[in-house]
């Protein structure tokens, strides 16, 4: 996930501090691992040095200035470009987990054992969703759904590798 | 034996066909498992021996104590009526019927007077959401209405074993989300054992155990 993009997102709402910024992410977008305040604040430094955010207000106070900030149309538009980009497909190509269990072909280890392993972690993990699924409503509900269907989609690999593991790796 | 319901040492035969070899598998009351496995591994085959409709060539079935295959026909059905609810892929509902009519069945069947019966089989539709529909008849209501009413059916009379053959195997994964949730409270109330026999790991996910079959054996067991 391109987070300098979704920082930028969240200033189409309005002109926001840095701090109200990284909350409003933390509570979107976060999921399990929070953004630290330095890269909120290099991103809006960023933004302005090229012209896709402005400084509209600085308060002065005891502590560090208050900026606020507000996007502009140049900013707007990377947003729309990136939005609208589709994804190149090949991000999903490789995974730690593929890696495994050829490792383990090539060393003679067992890998229905890795696939075991990594099957009843899913499953745990799915579990845990499960459950935070039926309490969660509007983007949590997407993010939670979006992870259990990777999830499933893994566990269908897992299947399959098992299976072919199991036939010899003919086609 | 302990569980509530068991398999211990089951085999089945059709001919010369081998459907199922030495399973062992034991719920406990309360326990929710999945059972997976690829086409034709034996999973339905095992859910019909422990709901009593196929008897195992060796092997006993026994539920809450009561070993099936020394039951006659007449007293299996009953315990079958009076102890399980079983959901199936197509709800198998009948189709004459209004939704409401097919969840009372059961409980009707049981004696359950009417007016209590009508009023838990409203009470279950409501709770799936098809309470508006629950005067249409079984034919004429979407795939996922009739499913919803099929888990109504099986639950109606509160029963202490629910064993389901691919309960969402023909919907969608919202109505399948709403299905399986609704399975799994009313299996919990029940304090009922419950069992499903699933291709889909999300369906396994809302369960607390797993159980995989291949060529008609219990393969692997894992969860909690």
């Amino acid at each position: 996930m391109s987070t300098s993009n979704v920082l930028l997102a969240l200033l189409e709402s309005g002109p926001a501090h840095g701090y109200t910024l990284k909350r409003m992410y933390d509570e979107r977008f976060a999921q399990r691992r929070p953004l630290a305040f330095g890269q909120v604040y290099s991103s809006l430094a960023r933004f302005e040095r090229n012209g896709l955010a402005e400084l509209v207000e600085v308060e002065l106070g005891d502590g560090p200035d208050r900026k606020l900030y507000r996007i502009t149309p140049g900013g707007v538009q990377v947003v729309s470009d990136w939005v609208f980009a589709a994804q190149e497909p090949d991000v999903f190509a490789t995974s730690t987990l593929f890696a495994r269990v050829s490792v383990a072909l090539l060393t003679g280890r067992d890998p229905h054992e890795v696939l075991d392993a990594q099957r009843a972690t899913h499953l745990e993990r799915m579990r845990v969703l499960q459950a935070e699924r039926r309490k969660a409503e509007g983007s949590d509900l997407l993010a939670v759904t979006y992870e259990l269907a990777h999830l499933d989609a893994d566990l269908k690999w897992i299947e399959q590798a098992g299976q072919r593991v199991t036939e010899g790796l003919t086609s | 034996m302990t569980g509530f319901i068991e398999a211990a040492d089951v085999s089945l035969t059709y001919g010369r066909t081998t459907a199922l070899q030495g399973c062992s598998l034991s719920i406990d009351q309360g326990e929710r498992v999945a059972m997976m496995g690829p086409s034709g591994s034996g999973k339905s085959s095992l859910l019909h021996c422990l709901a009593g409709v196929l008897t195992p060539t060796s092997g006993s079935v026994a539920l809450d104590g009561h070993r099936l295959e020394t039951l006659s026909d007449a007293e299996r059905s009953r315990l079958r009526l009076s102890r399980m609810g079983v959901v199936f892929q197509f709800g198998d509902l009948v189709p004459e019927l209004t939704l409401l009519e097919n969840v009372m069945l059961p409980a009707q069947l049981l004696r359950m007077r009417t007016r209590d019966a009508r009023s838990r089989a409203m009470e279950l539709l409501d709770r799936l959401g098809v309470a508006a529909v629950a005067d249409h008849r079984a034919g004429g209501v979407a795939g996922g209405q009739a499913q919803r009413a099929a888990v109504a059916r099986a639950l109606v009379h509160r029963p202490q074993v629910v064993l389901a053959d691919e309960p969402t195997g023909s919907l969608d994964t919202v109505n399948a989300e709403i299905v399986l949730d609704a399975l799994v409270d009313l299996s919990v109330e029940c304090e009922a054992a419950l069992l499903v026999v699933t291709h889909d790991h999300q369906v396994a996910s809302h369960l607390d155990r797993m159980v995989t079959m291949r060529d008609g054996r219990v393969m692997v067991t894992s969860g909690v």
